[in-house]
């Protein structure tokens, strides 16, 4: 087992450092974008093939095949502390990893067409197969520690892939925040090992390296009182919503959106926004064990997806919808995970990746070509040109020579490629495109029988079996879970119906058009597009079938992933019941969605502002948090440190190293009296010299 | 009054103090030189003063030695004062201070 674990984990690494170094030491490297992006994609097909092998062969052992864990050599050793590299192959393990290479590989083909021409190509390819790294080293993890490097390396990608057009102060900010909010996060995620490493090291015998063999091991976690396992399994909770953006820490998600769209695909909506989830799935035998814990993940998961589903319904940037969206869809799995069915978020999880992706890359895909139309425009003079390649033609519109006449766009600034006021009718010119993006639509819309229905709809029974073993308050979040999926359906019917259907907004629409984007950008499309429809299957619920996902993490409990046991369980006509609501909550949703915009266009937006009226301003401006995180937190931090701590750097610490450096001279310009450059002061030390030594031997 | 063996080294050691004295105190480069001169032949008078009250005549050879280098260190040294002379114009040896730190 080395070697194929070695042959997951090392080419990305090696695809990083070969991408980075010859690129940034060798000018003329960067041209050959064929021969970056194929190594990269390589780079990370190869552990997908590899990851694949291993599936088949753990498949065909039947149940009961025990994680596999390889142990390459000791990293940290001090006193009790003994933390190896080691990594685990078991059934969720490898769920991940395929998850990340597979879309990571799709992802990466794709970005060779997007960032075509880009002169940091060369750069986003080893940052993006770092990451790739960085992700498979938690998700293959055998302990928490080398789990909390893959954590962190993926949070460094992130900066790093945000702040890609660092050149923008912009970008460069987004970054920023999303690596400080992150940190909170990770501040937590520290306290629990520690608190996790004292406990346990008092408790039993011999050296402790975090592994979850000995870690989940039932006398290990009776080690933990109740109050402790709380503390420890909140305190990795507020990690992971750092990580996986729930209240409060989601801030940092929508800015990220300033990153290139492959990087918002990949890292903000299928990989490293999981990570979260994929830690509580991990530690599922210690989550189980705090019941109060749950239920504030739970209730936080289901806060963080209503209030986020609010917001994406007023939103007019493209990529913001979808950013929302995946809040939202986080708060769904987070959900899942605080009634215990964490194998149904990690379902949940695999379907998202699928049409969360699909989402993001076929936004890109339509950015691509409104950046087109953007150039087009200006070169014909349509618009203000920014780029300095003004109007050149010699019948320029009046857009650019009357001052006075008001911008031809709906809302103000230069034109804007993502923003779905100026788009339309996309669907003639990129067919595509639209057909892959509506499946993905329509999946996470929950309509049957595509993937999201079946992941989201478990999720909601999962909830509602919680709610009928005696825990009322999960039939409230159950309900908020509903009316959540129903503003899906809206939220997302809406962002299809502006973008692709209607008649195109942009000035100039019946002379400029856009145009399908390049196989390397469709094709990827194309394939998360059909395991959106069809990847629903591997988890159908108890009535329809049996849930290979749920045999194949839970394995009846021999497996990674743990389950409470329940005493009642829903009737089968319930369930079906419940079935039926879904699905027809997501028709409900869809229809609504076209009726208003199908039918109406932005005029539904207007309208729709008017009958919400002050609640559209809260959530058009997503609740004010940033604003409220502003003055509550950021300011008196960025104040204080001004008043307070910048002072005692300047004059406390440095003052102290000055004064020793004056300290030095000033000894050193009194020592400089003794060198009068006269001999014969220096005969008379000579002489002083003997006299003391004589005197030394005579008489001591 | 005896001219005992004493007597001789007590006069070298005045003779040797005033020659250090000399080379301490004074500033004008050729009464230093004058002091070591003194400072030599104070030595001299021991070696001798020994040699005469052991009846071993390595004392007296070794005068020879010290007179020898006495007479090559005088040559060379006054040669360093003429060149600093040439240069400075002094023979006071508070002035000659430029490896002063």
């Amino acid at each position: 087992m080395e070697l194929p674990v070695l042959l997951i984990l090392l080419p990305p690494l090696i695809g990083a450092v070969l991408n980075g170094v010859v690129g940034l030491f060798a000018p003329g490297y960067r041209r050959n974008e064929w021969l970056i992006g194929g190594l990269a994609t390589a780079a990370v097909a190869l552990p997908f093939a590899v990851a694949v092998s291993l599936f088949l062969g753990f498949h065909g052992e039947g149940t009961g095949h025990g994680a596999e864990v390889v142990r390459y050599f000791t990293w940290l050793a001090a006193g009790d502390l003994s933390v190896d590299f080691a990594y685990r192959i078991d059934q969720l393990s490898l769920v991940m990893a395929l998850i990340v290479t597979g879309v990571g590989a799709l992802i990466h083909l794709y970005s060779i067409g997007y960032m075509h021409g880009d002169p940091g190509f060369w750069r986003f390819f080893a940052y993006l197969n770092l990451f790739i790294f960085a992700m498979l080293n938690l998700v293959l993890a055998e302990n928490l520690v080398v789990l909390f490097l893959g954590w962190e390396g993926v949070g460094l990608c992130s900066y790093l892939l945000i702040g890609f057009w660092y050149t923008n102060l912009k970008n460069s900010a987004a970054a920023n925040k999303a690596f400080i909010v992150n940190r909170i996060g990770d501040f937590a995620f520290l306290l629990a090992l520690f608190i996790v490493f004292a406990v346990v090291t008092d408790g039993r015998e011999g050296a402790f390296g975090f592994d979850f063999t000995t870690l989940l091991a039932s006398e290990t976690l009776a080690l933990f009182g109740a109050g402790t396992t709380l503390l420890v399994v909140l305190l990795f909770f507020v990690g992971a919503t750092g990580k996986s953006a729930q209240i409060p820490l989601f801030v940092w998600l929508p800015d990220a959106m300033a990153g290139p769209t492959p990087v918002s695909a990949l890292i903000h909506a299928a990989t490293m926004v999981t990570s979260g989830l994929y830690l509580l799935a991990r530690l599922s035998p210690m989550v189980l064990r705090a019941p109060t814990a749950m239920a504030v993940i739970a209730v936080v998961g289901a806060l963080t997806a209503v209030v986020a589903a609010t917001i994406a319904i007023t939103q007019n940037d493209i990529k913001k919808v979808l950013a929302y969206s995946t809040v939202s869809q986080l708060g769904f799995m987070f959900m899942a995970a605080g009634v215990g069915a964490f194998f149904v978020s990690i379902f949940h999880v695999m379907t998202h990746a699928f049409f969360k992706g699909c989402l993001f890359l076929g936004s890109g895909s339509v950015i691509h070509a409104m950046h087109h139309v953007e150039h087009d425009l200006e070169h014909r003079g349509l618009i203000p040109g920014h780029h300095g390649s003004g109007a050149h033609s010699p019948h320029e519109s009046e857009a650019t020579q009357h001052p006075l006449r008001h911008d031809p766009l709906p809302y103000d600034g230069p034109f804007d490629a993502q923003d779905m006021r100026t788009m339309g009718g996309l669907r003639k010119s990129m067919p595509i495109t639209a057909i892959t993006f509506l499946v993905a639509a329509l999946a996470i819309a929950g309509l049957p029988p595509l993937a999201g229905f079946f992941s989201k709809d478990e999720i909601l029974f999962k909830v509602f079996e919680f709610g009928y073993n005696d825990q009322a308050w999960a039939f409230l979040v159950w309900g908020v879970g509903i009316f959540t999926a129903l503003l899906t359906a809206i939220y997302m019917g809406r962002c299809y119906l502006l973008t692709f259907e209607g008649r195109p907004r942009w000035p100039g629409a019946l002379d400029v058009k856009p145009h399908e984007s390049p196989w390397t950008m469709t094709v990827p499309l194309v394939v998360l597009a059909f395991l959106s429809a069809v990847g629903g299957f591997l988890g159908l619920p108890a009535v329809l079938g049996e849930s290979w996902i749920h045999h194949w993490l839970v394995e009846e409990g021999a497996g990674p992933v743990a389950e409470p046991a329940h005493e009642l369980h829903v009737s089968h006509g319930m369930e079906w019941g419940l079935l039926g609501g879904g699905a027809a909550v997501a028709v409900l949703g869809l229809f609504l969605a076209w009726v208003r915009w199908g039918r109406r266009g932005l005029e539904a937006d207007a309208s729709l502002r008017r009958r919400l009226g002050f609640l559209y301003t809260l959530w058009s401006n997503k609740y004010f948090v940033d604003e409220i995180y502003d003055e509550t937190v950021v300011s008196p931090v960025v104040e204080g440190s001004r008043r307070g701590l910048a002072p005692f750097d300047q004059k406390g610490v440095d003052g102290a190293v000055n004064g020793v450096a004056r300290l030095v001279r000033g000894v050193a310009g009194r020592l400089r009296g003794l060198q009068t450059g006269v001999v014969q002061t220096y005969a008379l030390y000579l002489v002083l010299g003997v006299v003391l030594v004589i005197t030394l031997m005579l008489f001591v | 009054m005896d001219l005992t063996l004493n007597w001789y080294l007590s006069l070298s050691a005045v003779l040797f103090t005033i020659g250090v004295l000399g080379v301490l105190l004074r500033r004008n480069a050729i009464v230093i030189f004058l002091s070591i001169e003194l400072m030599l032949n104070a030595v001299n008078l021991t070696l001798v003063a020994f040699s005469q009250a052991f009846g071993d005549v390595t004392g007296q050879i070794l005068v020879f030695f010290v007179m020898s280098v006495a007479a090559a260190e005088a040559a060379v040294g006054l040669a360093i004062i003429i060149a600093i002379f040439r240069n400075k114009v002094t023979v006071n040896v508070d002035e000659i201070n430029l490896f002063r730190g």
